[in-house]
């Protein structure tokens, strides 16, 4: 009985909107268009923060980076005068973050020099990281091939290094890389394992301004890893720049120390910790400290504010769409006065009034919610494909549209429906 | 037993601190399968009357008994349903709604009394031949001629098997071939034993009835019984 009701009540529903067709579409347009630009502003935005979420991610969260920054030039004297410029991260800052630093599980010391390597006629630039067997620890790069430095290359001060996908690709192009040699100012190390690409050097350098490391970083295509004993006694720690007149050199031993800590929890205590150990050791402001975990905390919270923002411009234009639809209901309400007298005359309760036209509503959000899903979700696509931006539907929000434009049927529906209840019998059946 | 009754019927409509009183203790009796005429010149209350028989208006003060139930103190809800199931009106201007085909106006007073689908399409198909539109009934109202719309609605009055039929002037736009189409299905209702009202201008209409209500200035003049 109630099935044949409701049956009855979509099917003289939908008639009356099939007779009134281009009204009805274009008041479904505006419900389309708003369920379809909340879909896809919030897939653009969710996609925009995932990417920064996990690139921030593979720098790890348990991770502490420290790395070297040039300090401030002092404006001394200017004459023609050579001398060395001692500054950053010291071998000794490492020891002693070791020794001293209870909650560092890991530390690692990564010295980084941009380079030239070659393979027979080929060379590509690329940084050499001097670093320790378990930076594999605290970094998110993966062995495909071989092996990672061992602690025998490092005891033994070993010519071996890893290189990393991009590099193996360019350098060697066909060969297998393992077992070879690559030559690296003058020297030659023996290629003994192939990682995956990394993004730890380039990220960092993002949130960091670093420029120790980046100083020739134009057409540097990767990694290659060697063990830091190797790098400490085979490259220089020093650097010459001129300028003008004078000829300035600079010695930098460490480029970054990485520690990792045990858990979430003792990132940022560790980090007043290690800020008041390094500040003693370092009068000149010579390092930074960069904490993956606060970016990643940072990047939900400009995340949840990017989604606000545009979640907020969709829903205007949903309301925009849901106060056409009262419009267009409104204007049917009083076109239809008449009907709604005979209907009232020939028994329908105000009841059934009310169903009726708010049924007309919700079938016209209902429509205006599917196409809105379905364009909703194709747009992002195209975004995807054709602005090559990441884009990510998330159920939640397909939910959230749906659910908002049945609600907007129902908000704005039902003082039109109620309208057209109230009136009276008389005077609507004498209404031309 | 009277179908109608009503014991000092009055409506008032108040304007500003003037009071309007429209109709003015209507004593009416009305038996069953009773063929009634009401007439009057315009403004004399026959819409208003009609309108209160039809339980679309509640009176001011007054009883009003139909078949035997006080519906004068009713809320819109329980009259909407006595509407529904025990008056059945036909317009002047036939008032059928246009979406909907002939059979699905004949249905509508049935689905509002939740009857089932089947049996409803069923009476429908019946209704619609009694009037002589079988071969009519997938056709929208404005497909109709006049006199087809007033039997379509005269099928939709009866759907529900009412108690009492009210007709408002119910060949006012018909031209008089149809308007004697009309009129001989209402006498074939009257001859099956229904109670017909019929509000006209037309003394021709008033002699084909037994007993003729005569209004003036809200008031009952007289009552005239032909015939019998």
């Amino acid at each position: 009985m109630l099935l044949f009701r409701l049956k009855r009540t979509i099917e003289l529903g939908a008639k009356s909107l099939w007779m009134h067709r281009l009204r009805s579409s274009l008041t479904i347009l505006g419900v389309v268009f708003g369920v379809c630009s909340v879909i896809a502003m919030l897939a653009i935005g969710e996609g925009a923060s995932r990417q920064a979420q996990e690139d921030i991610a593979k720098l790890g969260s348990r991770n502490i980076i420290i790395e070297t920054v040039k300090p401030p030039e002092q404006q001394k004297d200017s004459g023609n005068v050579e001398k060395v410029r001692n500054y950053g991260l010291t071998y000794d800052d490492a020891d002693s973050i070791r020794n001293t630093l209870k909650s560092a599980e890991v530390t690692v010391p990564v010295r980084i020099i941009s380079q030239e390597s070659r393979y027979n006629s080929r060379k590509v630039a690329v940084n050499v990281l001097g670093t320790v067997p378990w930076y594999e620890d605290v970094s998110s790069i993966k062995i495909i091939d071989g092996r990672f430095l061992s602690a025998i290359d490092l005891k033994h001060q070993l010519a071996v290094c890893v290189v990393d996908e991009q590099v193996a690709r360019k350098l060697f192009t066909f060969d297998d890389p393992i077992g070879l040699d690559v030559k690296i100012q003058g020297y030659y190390y023996r290629v003994v394992g192939i990682t995956s690409q990394s993004v730890d050097s380039g990220m960092t350098d993002v949130f960091s301004d670093s420029e120790a490391v980046s100083g020739s970083n134009g057409g540097v295509i990767g990694n290659i890893y060697v063990p830091i004993t190797t790098a400490k006694c085979r490259f220089s720690e020093f650097s010459f720049q001129m300028s003008g007149n004078s000829r300035n050199a600079e010695r930098v031993e460490l480029q970054k120390i990485i520690i990792k800590v045990g858990s979430n929890e003792e990132v940022l205590p560790t980090r007043d910790v290690l800020d008041s150990l390094l500040s003693r050791l370092h009068k000149k402001q010579d390092y930074h400290i960069v904490i993956p975990l606060e970016l990643l905390r940072q990047a939900a919270q400009t995340r949840r504010r990017y989604s606000i923002i545009l979640g907020s411009i969709a829903a205007i234009s949903l309301l925009v769409g849901g106060i056409g639809i009262m419009n267009i209901m409104l204007a049917t309400v009083s076109e239809r006065t008449r009907e709604i007298g005979i209907r009232r005359a020939i028994g329908a309760r105000k009841w059934d009034i009310i169903i009726q036209f708010l049924s007309e509503t919700l079938m016209l959000t209902l429509i205006g919610g599917i196409f809105g899903i379905a364009l909703g979700t194709l747009i992002p696509f195209l975004v995807t494909y054709f602005g090559d931006m990441p884009t990510v539907i998330t159920p939640v929000s397909l939910i959230l549209a749906f659910g908002i434009s049945v609600g907007i049927g129902i908000i704005f529906g039902l003082y039109p429906a109620c309208r057209a209840a109230n009136m009276d019998p008389i005077k609507s059946l004498r209404h031309e | 037993m009277s179908v109608v009754n009503t014991k000092k019927l009055c409506k008032a409509y108040q304007l500003g601190s003037f009071n309007l009183s429209v109709l003015c203790d209507i004593d009416l009796e009305i038996e069953q399968g009773q063929y009634v005429a009401i007439m009057g010149p315009s403004g004399s209350g026959k819409s208003t009357l009609l309108n209160l028989l039809g339980c679309l208006d509640k009176p001011s003060s007054g009883k009003y008994f139909l078949d035997g139930k006080d519906v004068s103190s009713l809320d819109d809800n329980e009259l909407s349903l006595i509407r529904g199931k025990r008056i059945g009106f036909i317009f002047q201007s036939y008032n059928l709604i246009n979406q909907l085909n002939v059979i699905e106006n004949i249905e509508l007073p049935m689905y509002y009394q939740g009857i089932s689908e089947s049996e409803s399409a069923a009476r429908a198909a019946e209704l619609a031949e009694m009037v002589g539109l079988a071969d009519r009934v997938g056709h929208r109202p404005f497909e109709l001629s006049g006199g087809q719309q007033q039997r379509v609605a005269i099928a939709r009055a009866i759907a529900n098997d009412p108690v009492i039929i009210l007709a408002d002037e119910p060949t006012g736009n018909l031209d008089s071939a149809s308007g004697a189409d009309i009129l001989s299905i209402l006498d074939d209702l009257h001859q099956q034993g229904k109670t017909l009202i019929v509000v006209t201008h037309d003394v021709a209409i008033a002699s084909r009835t037994q007993k003729v209500i005569h209004l003036l200035d809200g008031r009952i003049e007289r009552e005239i019984h032909n015939g019998a």
